[in-house]
Protein backbone atom coordinates (compact mmCIF):
# COMPACT_ATOMS: atom_id res chain seq x y z
CA UNK A 1 0.00 0.00 0.00
CA UNK A 2 1.27 3.38 -1.04
CA UNK A 3 2.22 5.84 2.22
CA UNK A 4 -0.13 8.10 3.01
CA UNK A 5 1.34 12.14 2.76
CA UNK A 6 0.94 12.40 6.18
CA UNK A 7 3.04 9.99 7.88
CA UNK A 8 1.93 10.33 11.15
CA UNK A 9 -1.02 8.49 9.90
CA UNK A 10 0.84 5.12 8.49
CA UNK A 11 2.30 5.28 11.70
CA UNK A 12 -1.31 5.41 13.96
CA UNK A 13 -2.28 2.86 11.43
CA UNK A 14 0.33 0.37 11.88
CA UNK A 15 0.15 1.04 15.71
CA UNK A 16 -3.32 -0.11 15.53
CA UNK A 17 -2.53 -3.54 13.73
CA UNK A 18 0.50 -4.45 16.02
CA UNK A 19 -1.77 -4.15 19.20
CA UNK A 20 -4.15 -6.54 17.31
CA UNK A 21 -1.25 -8.47 16.76
CA UNK A 22 0.04 -8.34 20.55
CA UNK A 23 -3.51 -9.38 21.64
CA UNK A 24 -3.85 -11.99 19.17
CA UNK A 25 -0.37 -13.47 20.69
CA UNK A 26 -2.08 -12.95 24.63
CA UNK A 27 -5.01 -15.18 23.42
CA UNK A 28 -3.44 -17.90 21.46
CA UNK A 29 -0.95 -18.72 24.59
CA UNK A 30 -4.07 -18.12 27.03
CA UNK A 31 -5.93 -20.90 25.48
CA UNK A 32 -2.94 -23.15 24.86
CA UNK A 33 -1.96 -22.86 28.47
CA UNK A 34 -5.46 -22.77 29.68
CA UNK A 35 -5.91 -26.31 27.84
CA UNK A 36 -2.22 -27.31 28.71
CA UNK A 37 -3.19 -26.71 32.77
CA UNK A 38 -6.86 -28.64 32.28
CA UNK A 39 -4.97 -31.59 30.92
CA UNK A 40 -2.48 -31.91 33.73
CA UNK A 41 -4.47 -30.40 36.20
CA UNK A 42 -2.27 -27.70 36.71
CA UNK A 43 -3.33 -25.47 39.47
CA UNK A 44 -1.06 -22.92 38.60
CA UNK A 45 -0.76 -22.70 35.42
CA UNK A 46 -4.58 -22.21 35.15
CA UNK A 47 -4.18 -19.22 38.09
CA UNK A 48 -1.71 -17.68 35.42
CA UNK A 49 -4.41 -18.10 32.76
CA UNK A 50 -7.11 -16.11 34.84
CA UNK A 51 -4.07 -13.31 35.58
CA UNK A 52 -3.18 -12.56 32.27
CA UNK A 53 -6.97 -11.65 31.36
CA UNK A 54 -6.10 -8.63 32.27
CA UNK A 55 -4.12 -7.69 29.88
CA UNK A 56 -5.88 -8.16 26.83
CA UNK A 57 -8.65 -6.22 28.62
CA UNK A 58 -6.20 -3.39 28.73
CA UNK A 59 -5.16 -3.63 24.98
CA UNK A 60 -8.81 -4.00 23.99
CA UNK A 61 -9.49 -0.95 25.69
CA UNK A 62 -6.31 1.25 23.96
CA UNK A 63 -7.05 -0.29 20.20
CA UNK A 64 -11.00 0.98 20.76
CA UNK A 65 -9.86 4.33 21.79
CA UNK A 66 -6.65 4.60 19.64
CA UNK A 67 -9.39 3.79 17.22
CA UNK A 68 -11.93 6.47 17.81
CA UNK A 69 -9.57 8.94 17.61
CA UNK A 70 -8.17 7.92 14.01
CA UNK A 71 -11.43 8.40 13.09
CA UNK A 72 -11.84 11.97 15.05
CA UNK A 73 -8.59 12.71 13.20
CA UNK A 74 -8.20 11.57 10.61
CA UNK A 75 -12.21 11.38 8.87
CA UNK A 76 -10.69 7.94 7.26
CA UNK A 77 -11.82 6.53 4.21
CA UNK A 78 -12.50 3.59 2.33
CA UNK A 79 -9.49 0.91 3.06
CA UNK A 80 -8.50 3.30 6.16
CA UNK A 81 -12.02 3.33 7.50
CA UNK A 82 -11.99 -0.78 7.35
CA UNK A 83 -8.78 -1.08 9.50
CA UNK A 84 -10.69 1.24 12.29
CA UNK A 85 -13.32 -0.43 12.27
CA UNK A 86 -12.05 -3.78 11.94
CA UNK A 87 -9.31 -2.96 14.69
CA UNK A 88 -12.33 -2.18 17.14
CA UNK A 89 -14.13 -5.33 16.42
CA UNK A 90 -11.16 -8.01 16.10
CA UNK A 91 -10.11 -6.32 19.16
CA UNK A 92 -13.69 -7.19 20.71
CA UNK A 93 -13.56 -11.19 19.50
CA UNK A 94 -10.02 -11.43 20.71
CA UNK A 95 -11.05 -9.93 24.61
CA UNK A 96 -13.88 -12.45 24.27
CA UNK A 97 -11.54 -15.77 23.35
CA UNK A 98 -9.58 -14.64 26.27
CA UNK A 99 -12.60 -14.22 28.32
CA UNK A 100 -13.62 -18.09 27.35
CA UNK A 101 -10.01 -19.32 27.79
CA UNK A 102 -9.94 -18.08 31.24
CA UNK A 103 -13.23 -19.65 32.01
CA UNK A 104 -11.81 -22.51 31.18
CA UNK A 105 -8.75 -22.25 33.47
CA UNK A 106 -11.47 -21.44 36.06
CA UNK A 107 -12.96 -24.50 35.79
CA UNK A 108 -10.07 -26.08 35.92
CA UNK A 109 -9.33 -25.10 39.50
CA UNK A 110 -12.58 -25.98 40.55
CA UNK A 111 -12.14 -29.73 39.46
CA UNK A 112 -8.56 -29.86 39.75
CA UNK A 113 -9.17 -31.84 43.20
CA UNK A 114 -11.76 -33.90 42.35
CA UNK A 115 -10.21 -35.36 38.80
CA UNK A 116 -11.13 -38.22 37.61
CA UNK A 117 -11.47 -39.81 34.21
CA UNK A 118 -8.60 -38.75 32.11
CA UNK A 119 -9.99 -39.96 28.48
CA UNK A 120 -12.99 -37.46 28.86
CA UNK A 121 -10.92 -34.82 27.90
CA UNK A 122 -9.32 -36.43 25.21
CA UNK A 123 -12.58 -34.80 22.66
CA UNK A 124 -11.46 -31.89 23.98
CA UNK A 125 -8.26 -31.53 22.70
CA UNK A 126 -8.79 -32.37 19.76
CA UNK A 127 -11.55 -29.28 19.82
CA UNK A 128 -8.55 -27.31 21.24
CA UNK A 129 -6.13 -28.35 18.36
CA UNK A 130 -9.14 -27.45 15.68
CA UNK A 131 -9.74 -24.08 17.48
CA UNK A 132 -5.99 -22.94 17.60
CA UNK A 133 -5.40 -23.59 14.16
CA UNK A 134 -8.24 -22.00 13.08
CA UNK A 135 -7.39 -19.00 15.46
CA UNK A 136 -3.55 -18.87 14.32
CA UNK A 137 -4.96 -18.66 10.55
CA UNK A 138 -7.28 -15.97 11.38
CA UNK A 139 -4.85 -13.51 12.85
CA UNK A 140 -2.08 -14.80 9.79
CA UNK A 141 -4.86 -13.33 7.47
CA UNK A 142 -5.41 -10.67 9.59
CA UNK A 143 -1.71 -9.61 9.35
CA UNK A 144 -1.08 -10.48 5.32
CA UNK A 145 -4.59 -9.26 4.30
CA UNK A 146 -4.65 -12.87 3.28
CA UNK A 147 -8.58 -12.59 1.87
CA UNK A 148 -8.40 -16.96 0.58
CA UNK A 149 -6.90 -17.76 4.43
CA UNK A 150 -9.82 -15.80 6.10
CA UNK A 151 -12.12 -17.15 3.98
CA UNK A 152 -10.70 -21.01 4.40
CA UNK A 153 -10.87 -20.30 8.38
CA UNK A 154 -14.73 -19.12 7.59
CA UNK A 155 -15.58 -22.12 6.16
CA UNK A 156 -13.33 -24.78 8.40
CA UNK A 157 -15.43 -23.59 11.92
CA UNK A 158 -18.16 -26.43 10.60
CA UNK A 159 -15.65 -28.81 11.83
CA UNK A 160 -15.63 -27.47 15.24
CA UNK A 161 -18.84 -27.54 15.97
CA UNK A 162 -19.27 -30.75 14.60
CA UNK A 163 -16.56 -32.20 16.86
CA UNK A 164 -18.67 -30.56 19.44
CA UNK A 165 -21.52 -32.41 19.24
CA UNK A 166 -19.36 -35.51 19.61
CA UNK A 167 -17.53 -34.25 22.78
CA UNK A 168 -21.30 -33.70 24.02
CA UNK A 169 -22.38 -37.53 23.80
CA UNK A 170 -19.48 -38.58 24.55
CA UNK A 171 -19.68 -36.88 27.75
CA UNK A 172 -23.31 -37.77 28.15
CA UNK A 173 -22.45 -41.04 28.49
CA UNK A 174 -19.33 -40.60 31.11
CA UNK A 175 -22.36 -39.40 33.02
CA UNK A 176 -24.99 -42.07 32.51
CA UNK A 177 -22.39 -44.55 33.20
CA UNK A 178 -21.28 -43.32 36.40
CA UNK A 179 -23.44 -40.29 38.39
CA UNK A 180 -20.09 -39.24 40.24
CA UNK A 181 -18.89 -38.54 37.05
CA UNK A 182 -20.85 -35.44 36.40
CA UNK A 183 -20.15 -32.99 38.25
CA UNK A 184 -16.39 -33.30 36.67
CA UNK A 185 -18.09 -33.96 33.52
CA UNK A 186 -20.25 -30.90 33.69
CA UNK A 187 -17.36 -28.72 33.69
CA UNK A 188 -15.94 -30.20 30.79
CA UNK A 189 -19.28 -29.61 28.64
CA UNK A 190 -18.75 -25.87 29.84
CA UNK A 191 -15.30 -26.12 28.77
CA UNK A 192 -16.12 -27.78 25.19
CA UNK A 193 -18.92 -25.12 24.31
CA UNK A 194 -15.92 -22.34 25.28
CA UNK A 195 -14.29 -23.73 23.16
CA UNK A 196 -16.88 -24.03 20.30
CA UNK A 197 -17.43 -20.27 20.85
CA UNK A 198 -13.97 -19.71 20.49
CA UNK A 199 -14.32 -21.04 17.05
CA UNK A 200 -17.56 -18.82 17.00
CA UNK A 201 -15.50 -15.47 17.44
CA UNK A 202 -12.12 -16.56 15.04
CA UNK A 203 -14.60 -16.76 12.26
CA UNK A 204 -16.03 -13.49 13.29
CA UNK A 205 -12.31 -12.33 13.00
CA UNK A 206 -12.29 -13.69 9.49
CA UNK A 207 -15.39 -12.45 8.93
CA UNK A 208 -13.91 -9.12 9.48
CA UNK A 209 -10.72 -9.57 7.62
CA UNK A 210 -12.77 -10.40 4.03
CA UNK A 211 -14.53 -6.67 5.28
CA UNK A 212 -11.05 -5.11 5.67
CA UNK A 213 -9.64 -7.04 2.30
CA UNK A 214 -12.45 -6.37 0.03
CA UNK A 215 -14.80 -3.99 1.66
CA UNK A 216 -17.76 -6.90 1.32
CA UNK A 217 -19.34 -8.37 4.13
CA UNK A 218 -19.56 -12.05 4.17
CA UNK A 219 -22.93 -13.95 4.16
CA UNK A 220 -25.22 -14.01 7.39
CA UNK A 221 -25.15 -17.45 7.28
CA UNK A 222 -22.34 -19.75 7.90
CA UNK A 223 -22.01 -23.42 6.07
CA UNK A 224 -23.25 -26.13 8.90
CA UNK A 225 -21.67 -29.91 8.62
CA UNK A 226 -24.80 -30.88 9.68
CA UNK A 227 -28.34 -30.11 11.87
CA UNK A 228 -26.97 -30.24 15.51
CA UNK A 229 -28.89 -32.84 17.36
CA UNK A 230 -28.69 -30.72 20.44
CA UNK A 231 -31.12 -27.61 19.57
CA UNK A 232 -29.21 -25.57 22.33
CA UNK A 233 -26.69 -22.76 20.89
CA UNK A 234 -26.68 -21.37 24.18
CA UNK A 235 -24.69 -18.94 25.32
CA UNK A 236 -20.96 -19.73 26.78
CA UNK A 237 -20.91 -19.91 30.80
CA UNK A 238 -19.31 -17.12 32.54
CA UNK B 1 -12.29 3.06 -17.14
CA UNK B 2 -14.26 5.64 -19.34
CA UNK B 3 -17.22 4.06 -20.36
CA UNK B 4 -20.34 5.65 -19.36
CA UNK B 5 -20.94 3.43 -15.68
CA UNK B 6 -23.10 1.27 -15.28
CA UNK B 7 -25.34 2.57 -11.89
CA UNK B 8 -29.07 1.95 -11.10
CA UNK B 9 -31.77 3.27 -12.94
CA UNK B 10 -31.79 6.62 -12.99
CA UNK B 11 -33.15 8.92 -15.18
CA UNK B 12 -30.65 10.91 -16.47
CA UNK B 13 -30.63 15.03 -16.91
CA UNK B 14 -27.49 15.52 -18.84
CA UNK B 15 -25.49 13.30 -20.61
CA UNK B 16 -22.03 13.74 -21.00
CA UNK B 17 -20.23 11.80 -24.31
CA UNK B 18 -16.94 11.72 -25.19
CA UNK B 19 -16.24 15.25 -24.57
CA UNK B 20 -13.05 16.62 -24.71
CA UNK B 21 -12.01 20.09 -24.34
CA UNK B 22 -9.24 22.26 -25.35
CA UNK B 23 -7.95 25.78 -23.48
CA UNK B 24 -5.84 26.60 -26.78
CA UNK B 25 -3.54 23.95 -27.33
CA UNK B 26 -4.27 22.25 -24.29
CA UNK B 27 -6.62 19.30 -23.71
CA UNK B 28 -8.01 19.80 -20.58
CA UNK B 29 -10.72 17.04 -20.75
CA UNK B 30 -9.95 13.46 -22.09
CA UNK B 31 -13.21 11.51 -23.85
CA UNK B 32 -15.22 12.06 -20.60
CA UNK B 33 -18.72 10.30 -20.21
CA UNK B 34 -21.45 9.93 -17.37
CA UNK B 35 -24.91 10.79 -16.51
CA UNK B 36 -26.12 13.42 -14.45
CA UNK B 37 -29.31 11.63 -13.04
CA UNK B 38 -32.07 13.69 -12.17
CA UNK B 39 -32.92 15.23 -9.40
CA UNK B 40 -29.45 13.68 -7.68
CA UNK B 41 -26.48 15.13 -6.52
CA UNK B 42 -22.96 13.81 -8.76
CA UNK B 43 -20.24 15.22 -6.48
CA UNK B 44 -16.81 15.79 -8.92
CA UNK B 45 -13.80 14.81 -6.87
CA UNK B 46 -10.15 15.11 -7.53
CA UNK B 47 -6.55 17.08 -7.24
CA UNK B 48 -6.26 20.76 -8.24
CA UNK B 49 -6.02 20.89 -12.17
CA UNK B 50 -8.27 17.60 -12.72
CA UNK B 51 -10.41 19.26 -14.96
CA UNK B 52 -13.64 18.93 -12.57
CA UNK B 53 -14.08 22.85 -12.75
CA UNK B 54 -13.52 22.68 -16.45
CA UNK B 55 -16.48 20.29 -16.40
CA UNK B 56 -18.56 22.09 -14.57
CA UNK B 57 -17.88 25.10 -16.90
CA UNK B 58 -18.56 23.12 -20.09
CA UNK B 59 -22.07 22.28 -18.84
CA UNK B 60 -23.98 25.62 -18.78
CA UNK B 61 -21.18 26.75 -21.47
CA UNK B 62 -19.68 29.26 -19.37
CA UNK B 63 -16.25 28.94 -21.46
CA UNK B 64 -17.85 30.32 -24.34
CA UNK B 65 -16.86 34.09 -22.58
CA UNK B 66 -13.28 32.88 -23.09
CA UNK B 67 -11.66 33.16 -26.15
CA UNK B 68 -9.38 30.14 -27.37
CA UNK B 69 -11.32 27.63 -25.41
CA UNK B 70 -13.18 24.96 -27.00
CA UNK B 71 -15.38 21.81 -26.72
CA UNK B 72 -16.15 18.66 -28.62
CA UNK B 73 -18.45 15.95 -27.81
CA UNK B 74 -21.81 15.74 -26.95
CA UNK B 75 -23.58 17.48 -24.17
CA UNK B 76 -27.16 16.29 -23.79
CA UNK B 77 -29.26 18.21 -21.53
CA UNK B 78 -32.70 16.10 -22.03
CA UNK B 79 -31.62 14.99 -24.95
CA UNK B 80 -30.64 18.13 -26.60
CA UNK B 81 -26.60 18.66 -27.29
CA UNK B 82 -25.87 22.28 -25.85
CA UNK B 83 -22.60 22.28 -27.56
CA UNK B 84 -24.63 23.42 -30.56
CA UNK B 85 -23.58 27.00 -31.77
CA UNK B 86 -27.18 27.13 -32.20
CA UNK B 87 -28.38 27.14 -28.82
CA UNK B 88 -29.47 30.31 -27.27
CA UNK B 89 -27.00 30.18 -24.40
CA UNK B 90 -29.54 32.90 -22.04
CA UNK B 91 -31.79 29.81 -21.94
CA UNK B 92 -29.42 27.34 -21.22
CA UNK B 93 -27.96 29.26 -17.97
CA UNK B 94 -31.34 30.00 -17.08
CA UNK B 95 -31.74 26.15 -17.10
CA UNK B 96 -28.36 25.59 -15.60
CA UNK B 97 -27.26 27.87 -12.81
CA UNK B 98 -23.95 27.60 -11.26
CA UNK B 99 -23.00 28.64 -7.52
CA UNK B 100 -19.28 29.80 -7.22
CA UNK B 101 -16.74 29.17 -4.80
CA UNK B 102 -16.94 33.10 -3.82
CA UNK B 103 -20.34 34.56 -2.71
CA UNK B 104 -20.98 36.96 -5.94
CA UNK B 105 -23.95 38.95 -4.61
CA UNK B 106 -24.27 42.39 -6.48
CA UNK B 107 -23.50 45.57 -5.31
CA UNK B 108 -27.48 46.16 -4.61
CA UNK B 109 -30.37 45.20 -2.08
CA UNK B 110 -31.07 41.87 -1.19
CA UNK B 111 -34.26 42.11 -3.01
CA UNK B 112 -32.66 42.91 -6.20
CA UNK B 113 -29.93 40.95 -5.91
CA UNK B 114 -32.97 38.17 -6.71
CA UNK B 115 -35.45 40.27 -8.66
CA UNK B 116 -32.43 40.82 -11.39
CA UNK B 117 -32.12 37.60 -12.85
CA UNK B 118 -35.10 36.83 -13.00
CA UNK B 119 -36.18 40.48 -15.19
CA UNK B 120 -33.09 39.19 -17.30
CA UNK B 121 -35.71 36.70 -18.76
CA UNK B 122 -39.27 37.34 -17.51
CA UNK B 123 -41.59 40.46 -17.07
CA UNK B 124 -43.49 39.79 -13.70
CA UNK B 125 -45.60 42.77 -11.86
CA UNK B 126 -44.55 43.34 -8.67
CA UNK B 127 -46.82 41.37 -6.31
CA UNK B 128 -46.02 38.32 -8.52
CA UNK B 129 -41.96 39.87 -8.46
CA UNK B 130 -42.64 39.67 -4.68
CA UNK B 131 -44.06 36.39 -4.42
CA UNK B 132 -40.95 35.26 -6.81
CA UNK B 133 -38.39 36.56 -4.95
CA UNK B 134 -39.51 35.44 -1.55
CA UNK B 135 -39.90 32.03 -2.56
CA UNK B 136 -36.34 32.10 -4.45
CA UNK B 137 -34.94 33.28 -0.90
CA UNK B 138 -37.13 30.83 1.34
CA UNK B 139 -35.61 27.97 -0.86
CA UNK B 140 -32.50 28.87 -0.59
CA UNK B 141 -32.95 28.73 3.47
CA UNK B 142 -32.33 32.40 4.22
CA UNK B 143 -35.83 34.41 3.66
CA UNK B 144 -36.03 34.39 7.97
CA UNK B 145 -32.82 35.88 8.11
CA UNK B 146 -33.58 38.88 5.68
CA UNK B 147 -37.02 39.80 5.49
CA UNK B 148 -37.06 42.19 7.91
CA UNK B 149 -34.00 43.74 5.49
CA UNK B 150 -35.11 43.38 1.58
CA UNK B 151 -33.61 46.62 0.93
CA UNK B 152 -29.99 46.45 2.47
CA UNK B 153 -27.17 45.82 0.17
CA UNK B 154 -26.79 42.20 -0.40
CA UNK B 155 -22.76 42.91 0.30
CA UNK B 156 -23.61 43.58 4.18
CA UNK B 157 -24.01 40.30 5.01
CA UNK B 158 -21.85 37.58 6.21
CA UNK B 159 -20.26 34.60 3.68
CA UNK B 160 -22.47 32.41 4.19
CA UNK B 161 -25.04 34.36 4.02
CA UNK B 162 -23.61 35.98 0.52
CA UNK B 163 -23.76 32.30 -0.25
CA UNK B 164 -27.30 31.29 0.08
CA UNK B 165 -28.24 34.90 -1.30
CA UNK B 166 -26.38 33.66 -4.37
CA UNK B 167 -28.10 30.73 -4.16
CA UNK B 168 -31.54 32.18 -4.37
CA UNK B 169 -30.39 34.32 -7.09
CA UNK B 170 -30.01 30.93 -9.38
CA UNK B 171 -33.27 29.19 -7.61
CA UNK B 172 -35.11 32.40 -9.03
CA UNK B 173 -34.87 31.94 -12.44
CA UNK B 174 -36.38 28.52 -12.25
CA UNK B 175 -33.29 26.63 -13.24
CA UNK B 176 -33.60 22.70 -13.69
CA UNK B 177 -29.86 21.75 -13.11
CA UNK B 178 -27.95 24.03 -10.48
CA UNK B 179 -23.68 23.48 -11.07
CA UNK B 180 -21.47 24.40 -7.45
CA UNK B 181 -18.62 25.30 -7.88
CA UNK B 182 -16.67 24.75 -4.26
CA UNK B 183 -19.52 26.31 -2.83
CA UNK B 184 -18.23 25.98 0.53
CA UNK B 185 -14.86 26.58 0.41
CA UNK B 186 -14.94 30.23 2.06
CA UNK B 187 -17.39 29.35 4.55
CA UNK B 188 -17.41 28.22 8.17
CA UNK B 189 -18.45 25.11 9.29
CA UNK B 190 -21.38 26.51 10.75
CA UNK B 191 -22.47 28.43 7.35
CA UNK B 192 -20.98 24.98 5.01
CA UNK B 193 -23.62 23.01 7.26
CA UNK B 194 -26.10 25.17 6.51
CA UNK B 195 -25.53 24.68 2.78
CA UNK B 196 -24.96 21.14 2.63
CA UNK B 197 -28.48 21.36 3.91
CA UNK B 198 -29.66 23.42 1.68
CA UNK B 199 -28.32 21.14 -1.03
CA UNK B 200 -29.90 17.99 0.19
CA UNK B 201 -33.05 20.41 -0.34
CA UNK B 202 -32.83 21.03 -3.51
CA UNK B 203 -31.72 17.72 -4.78
CA UNK B 204 -35.79 17.48 -4.58
CA UNK B 205 -36.33 19.86 -6.87
CA UNK B 206 -33.08 20.27 -9.18
CA UNK B 207 -30.69 18.03 -10.34
CA UNK B 208 -27.11 19.20 -8.71
CA UNK B 209 -23.60 19.15 -9.64
CA UNK B 210 -20.81 19.94 -7.09
CA UNK B 211 -17.15 20.02 -6.94
CA UNK B 212 -15.59 19.58 -3.94
CA UNK B 213 -12.29 19.27 -2.45
CA UNK B 214 -13.97 18.22 0.74
CA UNK B 215 -13.88 14.52 0.36
CA UNK B 216 -16.28 14.49 3.57
CA UNK B 217 -18.83 16.85 1.99
CA UNK B 218 -18.75 14.80 -1.16
CA UNK B 219 -19.44 11.94 0.92
CA UNK B 220 -22.24 13.70 3.18
CA UNK B 221 -23.78 15.42 -0.05
CA UNK B 222 -23.54 13.69 -3.36
CA UNK B 223 -25.86 10.15 -4.36
CA UNK B 224 -22.61 9.47 -6.81
CA UNK B 225 -19.10 10.56 -7.72
CA UNK B 226 -17.17 11.22 -10.48
CA UNK B 227 -13.36 10.94 -9.55
CA UNK B 228 -11.27 12.95 -12.41
CA UNK B 229 -7.63 12.98 -12.78
CA UNK B 230 -5.46 14.53 -15.21
CA UNK B 231 -8.64 15.47 -17.53
CA UNK B 232 -9.81 11.82 -17.46
CA UNK B 233 -12.81 10.28 -15.70
CA UNK B 234 -11.25 7.59 -13.37
CA UNK B 235 -14.15 6.34 -12.01
CA UNK B 236 -17.79 6.91 -11.59
CA UNK B 237 -20.32 5.50 -9.72
CA UNK B 238 -22.58 5.31 -6.21
CA UNK B 239 -20.88 7.34 -3.70
CA UNK B 240 -21.13 4.83 -1.62
CA UNK B 241 -18.99 2.46 -3.12
CA UNK B 242 -16.76 5.16 -4.55
CA UNK B 243 -16.21 5.70 -1.05
CA UNK B 244 -16.19 2.37 0.29
CA UNK B 245 -14.85 -0.06 -2.27
CA UNK B 246 -13.07 2.23 -5.15
CA UNK B 247 -12.50 0.37 -7.77
CA UNK B 248 -9.24 1.96 -9.16
CA UNK B 249 -6.01 2.15 -6.83
CA UNK B 250 -6.29 5.58 -8.06
CA UNK B 251 -9.19 6.47 -6.27
CA UNK B 252 -8.57 4.80 -3.25
CA UNK B 253 -5.11 6.42 -3.49
CA UNK B 254 -6.49 9.71 -3.92
CA UNK B 255 -9.49 9.37 -1.44
CA UNK B 256 -7.68 8.00 1.53
CA UNK B 257 -4.78 10.79 1.34
CA UNK B 258 -2.16 8.92 -0.49
CA UNK B 259 -1.13 10.37 -3.41
CA UNK B 260 2.28 10.98 -3.74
Amino acid sequence: MTEHIVKSYDRDLEALGRRISEMGGVAEKMLSEAMDALSSLDVELAKKVVATDIRLDTLQREIEEASVLTIARRQPLAIDLRECISAIRISGDIERIGDLAKNIAKRTLKIASEARLPRAIVGLKSMHEIAATQLKDALDAYALRDEERARAVWSNDADLDALEDSVFRDLLTFMMEDPRNISFCTHLLFCSKNLERIGDHTTNIAETVVYLVTGEAMPVERPKSRPSSLGADGEASQ
Amino acid sequence: MNAPAQVKNHATKISVRSLDFYYGGTRALKTISLPLHTHKVTAFIGPSGCGKSTLLRVLNRMYDLYPGQRAEGEVLLDGENILDPAIDLNALRARVGMIFQKPTPFPMSIYENVAFGIRLYERLSRADMDARVEEALRGAAIWDEVKDKLQASGLGLSGGQQQRLCIARSVAVQPEVILFDEPCSALDPISTAKVEELIEELSSRYTIAIVTHNMQQAVRVSDYTAFMYLGELVEFGDTDDVFNRPREKRTQDYITGRFG
